[in-house]
């Protein structure tokens, strides 16, 4: 009988790869622990090892080929007399593709529910489906196509090509003066870039998760965020701290944390969290240009989510202002970055029950947009805030103070919050699951109000 | 610019050597250096008395002792390099040419003051004068610093950062991580310890398991020097090679500048951690100011000549002493200015 050689998993969120090179042909003779094959993942060049001994039979998936799902057949290992049905039964299997839905089930599919979406007020015409990770690195040409001073540091960023290849392709068009490699040495590298905002120039400081950020905090907080104002106005810092934040997927404590409430407690530091691909770009695009520090966080799980993005090369998406992605009339939802897909599946599920759902993206954390919550509640009557991160002085509770400040008269019932549960994240897939905010707490939470 | 073209004497060596040129200063140069430290020390001398009669608060670190390093530094760079220090700043900015009656004013919080009275003694800023502050986190501009020498290298241009830190700050883990960044992309920076022997109050025995601070960087091949940081001609001598090297393009240089201070760490200072004798013998002995005087008059400088700059100094720093008092505190609306650049 044949062994299937399977397209490995290689990072807790990889859902596909790109199969980059065959090192071994039909024919060849293999012993478990070959090297057989190359792959390329969100994250790095991989090795395929043979998983047993034989010959290859057949090759499934031609090198070269992208998208190739986790766990998809690659190519078939037996002996030589008996491999030849297998083979052929196997033939006509088709390739895998991208849009099947994929097998880890803590991985949330990319395809955005929309349904009644308002016009946004700013129409940028023509759009086209990208990721993510595509429009944060488009973001970050394009303003270093437009200004000289714009540069990229960080680990990881020039000939690795990004720890999460977000700035794949930068090194090969702007050299390796503008996009620098580091040691791994958070503070002193977060301390050079600040200096050199201070000098006039606009870093872009890639952190390769914002986990690793917190050795750099001092920096941030203490150096480029006062100096502004200590100096009475006379010193800036522009600057971009960019990278993941929150949970990514089975990866434990120590690297599962949402930041967002840490930063947005500062004044002088503008907090970003973009969701779709739209977000993604114009608010990079926004921060880059901004002449304040900006906090920017990203979310590994969307780097791969494919969205609508405007192809305009003026997209830009101005900082400070939420967007409503769904109308709805009874409730009002308000999220960012991933739990935006959690809220907007959860108005599904309610919609069908006969409650009508307004989803708030913020898009922004801080200058937070009060104006869109307190609107919204004012026509719905109701909040619930939903986050990934802790419930002790989070983000949803700001939401909570500033809705109860500014539309208590408008409440019919108590706002509340969904968050991630008040532990350190969890490794066991059962209790991470648990510990992170799924639709249907949404949608209980929502219930309880009516 | 000449120095471009001046070769590094040591080549990445990292060979210690103690700097002792005394030829390095004209005559001129010396008299304005005497100028200078005396404009410091008056002033220092100053805003102690300033804080005693509670018109200035908070921190208050003064530099007196320390004046022959920012005032030699400061003779080995041209106009466009830039400086950074701590919070024993004042002589940097004074040493960089910013206006006495605006860091006093600053000292006493008040609207004439460089930040507008919203930085205090620890944090001024001059662009204008490359002055890049006046920081509060020990051992944070070491960082700030190496990026300003990456924003000089990024454009092109032959400047160098000056980036002052005690020996206290030395252990810092991020110095070290300066080190390594500044080595690697060859930044043109240097490093100007100042050790003036106790971090508070711990000396540098109990805080550093370096004897010699000046090989701090030897493990990225930083060349580093000892300098008495006492005589202002050694520190110009000691400075102006570092900074050459720097501006050829070899990389970052290490100076340590063996220097003390005569006042507590800041006003509040128990004075348990050293001798009374041991101040004082630094005081009648090795004072940057008495090693220089005495320097211009085998030079020929009258003592007439002297005693009108020491007058003209006092004159300054009464009128710095006077504006810092008579300025008004800042309006309440600059509460909520400068938070962020609105654009």
């Amino acid at each position: 009988m044949a062994t299937e050689l399977l397209m490995p998993a290689l990072s807790p969120t990889m859902t596909e790869g790109k199969l980059a090179k065959w090192l071994r042909s039909v024919g060849d003779n293999v012993k478990a622990g070959d090297v057989v094959a190359e792959i390329e993942t969100d994250k790095a060049t991989m090795e395929v090892e043979a998983p047993d001994e034989g010959e290859i039979l057949q090759i499934l998936v031609p090198e070269g080929t992208e998208n190739v799902l986790v766990n998809a057949p690659i190519a078939l290992i037996g002996s030589n007399h008996e491999g030849i049905e297998t083979a052929s039964a196997v033939k006509n299997a088709p390739l895998p593709k991208a849009t099947q839905a994929p097998k880890n089930p803590t991985i949330t599919e990319a395809k955005p529910v929309r349904v009644a979406t308002p016009k946004s007020p700013e129409d940028w015409g023509e759009t086209a489906e990208i990721t993510v990770r595509e429009a944060l690195r488009d973001a970050m040409a394009l303003e270093m196509r437009r200004d000289p001073d714009v540069f990229l540091i960080g680990e990881e960023v020039a000939q690795y090509q990004g720890a999460y290849k977000v700035s794949q392709g930068l090194l090969e068009e702007f050299g390796e003066k503008r996009v620098v490699d580091t040691p791994i040495t958070e503070h002193g590298f977060t301390g050079l870039a600040v200096g050199a905002a201070m000098a006039g120039l606009r870093p872009i400081v890639e952190f390769m998760t914002f986990n690793f950020a917190m050795q750099a905090l001092d920096q941030v907080v203490n150096s480029a965020a006062k100096t502004l104002y200590m100096s009475g106005g006379q010193m800036g810092c522009p600057i971009v701290f960019r990278g993941p934040n929150g949970p990514a997927a089975r990866v434990a404590a120590q690297h599962s944390q949402c930041f967002a409430s840490w930063y947005a407690h500062c004044p002088g530091l503008r907090v970003v969290a973009p969701w779709s691909a739209a977000d993604a770009k114009g608010l990079l695009r926004a921060a880059i240009r901004d002449p304040n520090p900006v906090i920017f966080l990203e979310n590994e799980i969307l780097y791969g989510h494919k969205h609508p993005c405007p192809i305009h090369e003026d997209f830009v998406l101005p900082i400070g202002k939420a967007k409503v992605e769904r109308v709805g009339a009874d409730v009002t939802v308000v999220a960012f970055s991933m739990m935006v897909d959690t809220a907007l599946k959860a108005a599904e599920v309610l919609q069908e029950r006969g409650i009508s759902v307004e989803v708030i993206n913020l898009r922004t954390i801080r200058p937070l947009d009060v104006e869109t919550i307190v609107n919204s509640v004012q026509k719905t009557n109701r909040l619930v805030s939903v986050e990934e991160g802790w419930p002790f002085a989070g983000i949803g509770a700001e939401i909570v103070a500033q809705i109860t400040e500014h539309a208590f008269d408008w409440l019919d019932a108590p706002p509340t919050r969904v968050t991630g549960l008040d532990v350190p994240m969890p490794y066991a897939a059962n209790l991470e699951k648990l510990a992170l905010p799924q639709e249907e707490w949404v949608v209980e939470a929502v219930t309880k109000l009516f | 610019m000449a120095a471009r073209d001046v070769k590094p004497a040591r080549n990445a060596s990292n060979k210690v050597k103690k700097s002792t040129s005394t030829a390095a200063m004209t005559r001129d140069e010396l008299f304005a250096a005497y100028e200078k430290m005396l404009l410091i020390r008056r002033f220092e001398e100053k805003a102690g008395q300033l804080y005693g009669m509670g018109l200035i608060g908070g921190f208050c670190h003064l530099y007196i002792g320390q004046e022959a390093v920012v005032t030699g530094m400061q003779f080995a760079i041209q106009p466009g390099d830039q400086v950074i220090t701590s919070y024993r700043d004042h002589g940097h900015m004074l040493a960089c040419g910013m206006d006495p009656t605006g860091v006093m004013a600053e000292l006493t919080g008040r609207s004439g003051g460089y930040s507008h009275g919203k930085g205090g003694s620890m944090h001024m800023f001059s662009k204008e004068k490359g002055f890049y502050g006046g920081h509060g986190i020990v051992g944070a501009q070491v960082s700030l610093g190496t990026g300003l020498a990456f924003a000089n290298h990024y454009r092109g241009n032959d400047r160098v950062c000056l980036t002052y830190f005690g020996e206290g700050a030395s252990n810092q883990g991020q110095v070290f991580e300066s080190f390594n960044l500044a080595a690697l992309l060859k930044l043109p920076v240097v490093y100007v310890i100042e050790n003036n022997r106790y971090g508070m109050g711990t000396s540098v025995e109990r805080a550093s398991a370096s004897r010699d601070l000046s090989r701090n960087g030897a493990p990225w091949q930083i060349p580093g020097m000892q300098v008495d940081g006492m005589d202002v001609m050694a520190v110009k001598a000691a400075g102006a090679e570092a900074v050459a090297h720097c501006r050829g393009g070899n990389g970052p240089f290490l100076l340590e500048m063996k220097t003390y201070r005569y006042r507590g760490h800041s006003m509040s200072d128990p004075a348990k951690y050293r001798t009374r004798e041991e101040v004082q013998k630094m005081r009648s002995e090795h004072d940057c100011i008495d090693l220089a005087r005495t320097e211009l008059e085998v030079r020929g400088v009258t003592d007439e000549r002297l005693r009108s700059i020491d007058d003209a100094v006092k004159k300054r720093i009464q009128e710095a002493a006077d504006f810092a008092q008579t300025s008004p505190e800042p309006d309440e609306s600059e509460l909520w200015t400068d938070i962020l650049v609105e654009n």
